[in-house]
């Protein structure tokens, strides 16, 4: 086959987004008279069938064999025209694409110019399409499991939906029990489900599922390998207890001499625990478990004369010796369901959260209504004798949300539904009590969310539009210092209670995630998703997709909504059973390579070692590129003192001519 | 007459983190000068420092490296590996008389079309303070 390069250029109108700046005719044009290019066209949505076809036709009928698009970013559609190029019979990897969209038309509003940089990045294209060469993809197995890291109710649903479709999943949960912040909920907006009753089913499935191995208090350590092929490596935390022998009786924990005084993680300090504990009843698995930051025996070696717990347990199930374990796997996918933490709201010292015992949070509300909560489900302000029922009560909104002064940006979604669906639940377990919502805006958007709030207002709860600047003390009241917005009158509100509605902010171990699987952060510091409208599951980290508040507050149809979206997505990787690696990878002259090793340390995957060939007699190591591991950075092609390391489509030949031209034309 | 020069400059940036960053300054509709001109590459580990001197040879004013927030790379130590080769050619060259506001790194993430602006801008303007660069100037293109 003659390889004289015969370039096709396609300028791409984007209807007006392109065209309303950048001159398509006179790029055209210009593009027509560079080296090589036998044909160039415009057209006015290249991606679109008739554009496709142009360029198939094209290959056709001209014999092109090498294609350059300008138009958006090869992030939006080198893969579309890639698919192109395969379909009329040439190999895909003889395209270029020139982004005259994003950084050009749409940065550059002065036409001129913005036609001047089109021409230069589509020359730039012409001079490396000329250059590039055929690259073949491989195909490799997928191994028929997936990883799925969080056990809240987006990690249950994505775990149940994958299990059930009949692929291995291996669901690691970081505390003791699976449930996540569902399960501290006591009743869901707006419908009022009971939030224990819907989910402990679900959390029972989990623990039974045959395709399922649960690993609670569990942590992922190490994560390697590639799409269709992750290695992954899970510390189970010691518990101290044989959860084959524990039965969950509880006796341990009634027995535990710190019992009734270590604050209660799930129920958000309001309650207490022993040091041996359940995290709450319904916890899954029921199984007891060891704070080791706590207990006497563990932090201090002495435990009275012998531990409690030890004496109380009949089927001797604690184990002082028991160590940490380490499991390894393999899964061909990983979901990152890994949640969110709630607003401190001690970060608004304005409110006195810290300060006062009538300030609470909405969690530690929730807490309070649930009939499994510290108080059995009743209202009260403080413990023992001095508790009492609060009769004015009042929620602040947007605690942590849109609010700049945090860093928080962003709005959480979800408070002001749960508030509305407080207020109803204190209404209801208070009679006579006087609500009221100070707030910025309403967004009830969700399905069924305006009707729920209009049934609130309708029992009698007052919205105040205004964001409260100070509370503090007088007497035995809080006042609430706030201006009504809408009828601008600065106003002093006297309540027994105050309940923030914090907002949703990203983990504070979410490094610890993004260090394991490369993801990035938006702006709003939750994890990236690969595409905000077509990708809202993806990462640019192929084989690894999110589900639930880790990408972003969603409430719970939501969360299980995209949950589902990410188990399908790892559905279609593992039922296929195949995927294709990175064409774009590294390769080595070995003829010219002289052995130093260089690469081999540069290289971040250990894809590159060296190896004893024989060259004209002589036994000489040369470097040899592992394809399997090789992800394409390129970093040892940067790194080789000879030009012998290369990466395919970026082979410093190829990237030298655009340098050229990007700097030469004036 | 110096008020008039419109610097060249060429930038390489990475694709997971500084190209998508400035993807999203468009996506944004961000303006900023159109001096810069982008070439792709997937990690800005891959950038040789030849480039560099080949893009200045080549006729640029100026250039520009950028890459993933340190820590954040999507090959791991990708811009690690761009950072330290950045600072010893920023050494050599400023100690051949390349004055170093010609060579810039910086970087951008993917959410950062504004943060992409502010530098695009910022390398701009270094690169019309020093001015026209002959120095290393081939006479013409050779591609």
């Amino acid at each position: 086959m003659n390889n004289k390069p015969k370039i096709g250029v396609y300028v791409c109108h984007c209807g007006i987004n392109i065209a309303k700046t950048v001159d398509v005719n006179t790029v055209t044009e210009f593009a027509s008279h560079l080296p090589n290019v036998k044909v160039a066209r415009n057209y006015s949505y290249m991606c679109s069938d008739p554009g496709q076809l142009l360029i198939r036709e094209d290959i056709k009928n001209e014999g092109l064999n090498r294609v350059v698009v300008a138009s958006c970013s090869p992030r939006m559609h080198e893969l579309t025209f890639r698919k192109t190029l395969a379909e009329a019979g040439l190999n895909p990897y003889y395209l270029e694409m020139a982004n005259i969209r994003e950084q050009c038309s749409w940065v550059h509003e002065e036409g001129e110019r913005a036609t001047g940089k089109a021409k230069k990045l589509v020359a730039a294209a012409v001079s490396k399409v000329r250059l590039l060469e055929p690259l073949q993809e491989k195909e490799v197995d997928v191994e028929p499991a997936t990883l799925i890291i969080g056990g809240g109710i987006a990690g249950i649903q994505a775990a149940l939906d994958i299990a059930n479709a009949g692929f291995k999943v291996y669901l690691v949960e970081k505390t003791p029990s699976v449930g996540g912040r569902m399960s501290q909920l006591d009743k869901t907006f707006p419908t009022l489900d009971c939030s224990a009753c819907i989910l402990t089913p679900k959390m029972v499935d989990v623990a039974s599922h045959p395709n399922i191995e649960l690993f609670t208090y569990s942590q992922v350590e190490e994560v390697s390998g590639f799409v269709g092929n992750f290695q992954v490596k899970v510390r189970k935390k010691a518990r101290y207890v044989d959860v084959d022998k524990c039965t969950g009786c509880g006796a341990c924990a009634q027995e535990c001499r710190l019992s009734g005084r270590i604050p209660s993680e799930f129920d958000v300090g309001m309650g207490k625990r022993a040091a041996i504990y359940l995290p709450f009843p319904q916890a899954v698995p029921a199984k007891y478990t060891i704070d080791s930051q706590r207990c006497l025996f563990l932090t201090r070696g002495k435990c009275g004369k012998s531990p409690k717990c030890v004496d109380a347990c009949a089927a001797g199930a604690i184990n002082f010796e028991q160590k940490d374990e380490i499991a390894e796997f393999k899964v061909g996918a990983i979901i990152v369901a890994t949640g969110f933490d709630v607003f401190d709201a001690s970060r608004k010292p304005e409110y006195g959260y810290n300060d006062y015992v009538n300030v609470i949070t909405s969690l530690e509300l929730e807490r309070l209504v649930s009939a499994s909560g510290p108080t059995g489900g009743s209202v009260m302000i403080g413990t023992g004798e001095d508790a009492s029922v609060p009769r004015e009560i009042a929620f602040i909104k947007c605690v942590g949300s849109r609010d700049k002064s945090v860093g928080n940006e962003y709005c959480s979604r979800v408070c002001c539904m749960y508030t509305a669906k407080l207020a109803h639940l204190v209404e209801e377990k208070i009679p006579g009590a006087n609500v009221r919502v100070y707030y910025m805006d309403v967004r009830a958007f969700g399905k069924g969310f305006e009707e729920f709030y209009d049934r609130v207002r309708r029992e009698g709860i007052r919205y105040i539009r205004g964001n409260p600047s100070e509370i503090f003390k007088r007497g035995d009241k809080l006042v609430i210092k706030v201006e009504n917005t809408l009828t601008s009158t600065p106003m002093e509100d006297e309540v027994d209670l105050v309940v923030l509605g914090v907002g949703l902010e990203p983990r504070k171990d979410a490094r610890e995630i993004i260090d394991l699987l490369r993801l990035s952060q938006s702006a709003d510091r939750f994890f990236l998703e690969a595409h905000p409208k077509l990708a809202p599951v993806d990462t640019a980290t192929d084989g690894v997709f999110l589900a639930g508040c880790a990408q972003g507050p969603k409430d719970i149809p939501d969360t299980v909504a995209q949950a589902k979206g990410a188990a399908s997505s790892a559905l279609v990787l593992l039922s296929s059973g195949r995927v294709k690696v990175q064409a774009q990878i590294s390769f080595v002259n070995e003829a010219t390579c002289r052995g130093c090793g260089f690469c081999v340390e540069i290289c971040p995957y250990g894809a590159i070692e060296l190896v004893t060939v024989n060259r004209m007699g002589h036994q000489v190591s040369v470097a040899r590129v592992n394809e399997a591991l090789c992800k394409g950075c390129g970093a040892c092609a940067a790194g080789c003192l000879s030009g012998s390391v290369q990466q395919k489509s970026f082979m410093d030949r190829q990237i030298l001519p655009q340098i050229a031209v990007l700097g030469g034309m004036r | 007459m110096k008020e008039q020069f419109e610097p060249n400059v060429v930038a390489f940036l990475c694709n997971w983190c500084s190209y998508a960053g400035a993807d999203l300054a468009g996506t944004s509709r961000i303006q900023y000068p159109s001096n810069l001109n982008v070439i792709r590459v997937m990690c800005s580990g891959r950038v040789n420092p030849l480039f560099v001197v080949n893009a200045l040879q080549q006729g640029a004013d100026g250039v520009l490296i950028s890459g993933c927030h340190p820590g954040d790379c999507h090959y791991m130590e990708g811009n690690f590996y761009a950072r330290r080769r950045f600072a010893l050619m920023k050494e050599l060259l400023e100690y051949v008389g390349v004055d170093a506001r010609r060579f810039n790194m910086s970087w951008v993430s993917a959410s950062e079309g504004s943060k992409w602006k502010d530098v695009v801008q910022g390398v701009v303007e270094k690169a019309k303070e020093a001015g026209p660069f002959e120095q290393f100037r081939r006479n013409k293109i050779n591609w």
